[in-house]
């Protein structure tokens, strides 16, 4: 297939890893911020293949997996109340809640409808006008510009049984939270692919300036990963500390101009809180005023008690980067991908998840 | 979930494409794309909508430049 079979030509991606290992002569740790990245490393084999020299991390870059409990809780609040109908991306629905799932609240009764899509929500509000249907707005900057779109779509149309519930994070402000806990070491990121088609390189300059670590914005494929690390140890054993793009085909310096107009005529900065990091300023968004009769927190109560999270669960340290989930007992024992214990483990992108799937010990 | 991959355009009708990879076809929105398709282009999509159109061009200097680098480092 075009676009995806060259980047997956076994030839090139031995030249580069040999061409690595020439190379990378300082110890470094590289973080994977994105969680597309995590399963694609371990799906390749990557980790296997690079010297000794050469630790990649994984970041919090899993949207299911850093969405705080509250606001599992929220969604879940949300689906008990009559007329509503609640629609999510699928990985959500499993996610232990502090007391319940939406899983389990569908079960139960709720009307809980998995969709692909915005338009797929927003299809749902045409076509039950005497409902409520709350789209459940989690996600990065990839996905935040599709849920603008459809409220954007809602407000002309006159649909104003369509609302969001929005929790969606930014990931340049988690990446300089890392770097000032500094609880970890962290030399450079793999930069999130599809992020970066939206926002471009700029939000990235602080991480470079601030902190002086190297970014590489990362396609997907084995041979653009493997690309992207050797860019990475070029800067750092040439002492160079720039954002660098790999993935060209696919992102610009400057983002998509377009998305990002819609996302910002829609949606305003927050204050968001994270699982395993807190709250960051400035890593959210919600609606604003012009778009704020499409704000679920507008139609409903939704203060809900502090959440609590699994106990036991490592998932905090493993979505910093400090853990890995072969340090969390319940891995493989109480935790496995058909009876997950924690978000990391329910999500195909979560750490967890990967490390199920493909690590073998 | 930021899964997001490129599709053929093979239709479009208005603001909606539609795109295939192998025998899936799919329908994409093109409210969000930054450069206006044809049909035939390679779109980014990801949850229903065009996040981006492919310039053939750049896809195929990466490969071209990473290439040469390696065939300097790796002999040199
Ligand atoms: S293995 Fe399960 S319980 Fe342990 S950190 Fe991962 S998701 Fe949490």
């Amino acid at each position: 297939m075009k676009y995806r079979d060259e980047y997956r030509d076994p030839e090139l991606a031995d030249r580069l890893i040999r061409a690595i290992r020439q190379r990378s002569r300082t110890p470094v740790r590289l973080m994977e911020v994105c969680g597309t990245h995590t399963v694609a490393i371990f799906r390749a084999g990557i980790k296997t293949l690079l010297p000794e020299t050469i630790t990649l991390i994984s970041g919090p870059g899993c949207p299911v997996c850093v969405t705080a409990q509250e606001d599992i809780d929220r969604a879940i609040a949300l689906c008990r109340e009559p007329g509503v109908t609640v629609a999510t991306f699928g990985d959500l629905m499993r996610v232990p809640g502090s007391e319940s799932s939406l899983h389990q609240e569908k079960a139960r009764g709720a009307d809980v409808r998995m969709v692909y899509a915005s338009l797929d929500a927003l299809d749902l509000a045409r076509r039950l006008p005497h409902r409520r249907v709350v789209m459940l707005g989690i996600g990065f900057e990839t996905t935040v510009p599709t849920i603008a779109a459809a409220v954007r779509q809602a407000k002309q149309e006159g649909l104003t049984n369509f609302l969001v519930l929005s929790a969606h994070k930014l990931l340049p402000p988690a990446m300089e939270v890392l770097l000032s806990a500094a609880e970890v070491r962290i030399d450079g990121f793999l930069c999130p692919g599809h992020v970066t088609t939206i926002i471009g390189t700029e939000p990235y300059q602080d991480v470079v300036k601030r902190h002086g670590k190297p970014c590489v914005v990362s396609g997907f494929e084995p041979v653009d990963i493997l690309q992207s690390i050797h860019m990475l140890i070029c800067q750092l054993e040439e002492g160079r500390r720039e954002v660098e793009i790999q993935y060209t085909r696919a992102v610009h310096p400057q983002g998509n101009p377009r998305a990002r107009a819609l996302m910002d005529e829609v949606f305003e900065p927050a204050d968001s809180a994270w699982r395993g990091l807190g709250k960051i300023p400035g890593s959210g968004l919600k609606l604003r005023p012009a778009y704020a009769a499409h704000g679920a927190e507008n139609h409903f109560a939704l203060t809900v008690p502090p959440g609590r999270e699994m106990p036991g669960c490592r998932c905090g340290e493993v979505l910093r980067g400090a853990c890995t989930p072969l340090d969390c007992p319940l891995f493989r024992q109480r935790c496995t991908p058909t009876q997950p214990y924690g978000p990391c483990m329910v999500s195909t992108e979560g750490t967890c998840a990967a490390y199920f799937k493909y690590h073998t010990a | 979930m930021c899964l997001a991959v490129p599709m053929e355009v093979v239709e479009i009708k208005g603001n909606m494409a539609t795109v295939q990879v192998g025998d899936v076809q799919r329908r994409a929105c093109l409210d969000l794309v930054d450069t206006f398709p044809d049909v035939g282009d390679y779109l980014i999509i990801h949850a229903g909508y065009a996040i981006h159109r492919i310039d053939p061009e750049e896809a195929r200097k990466t490969l071209e430049y990473f290439k040469e680098i390696l065939e300097y480092e790796v002999s040199g």
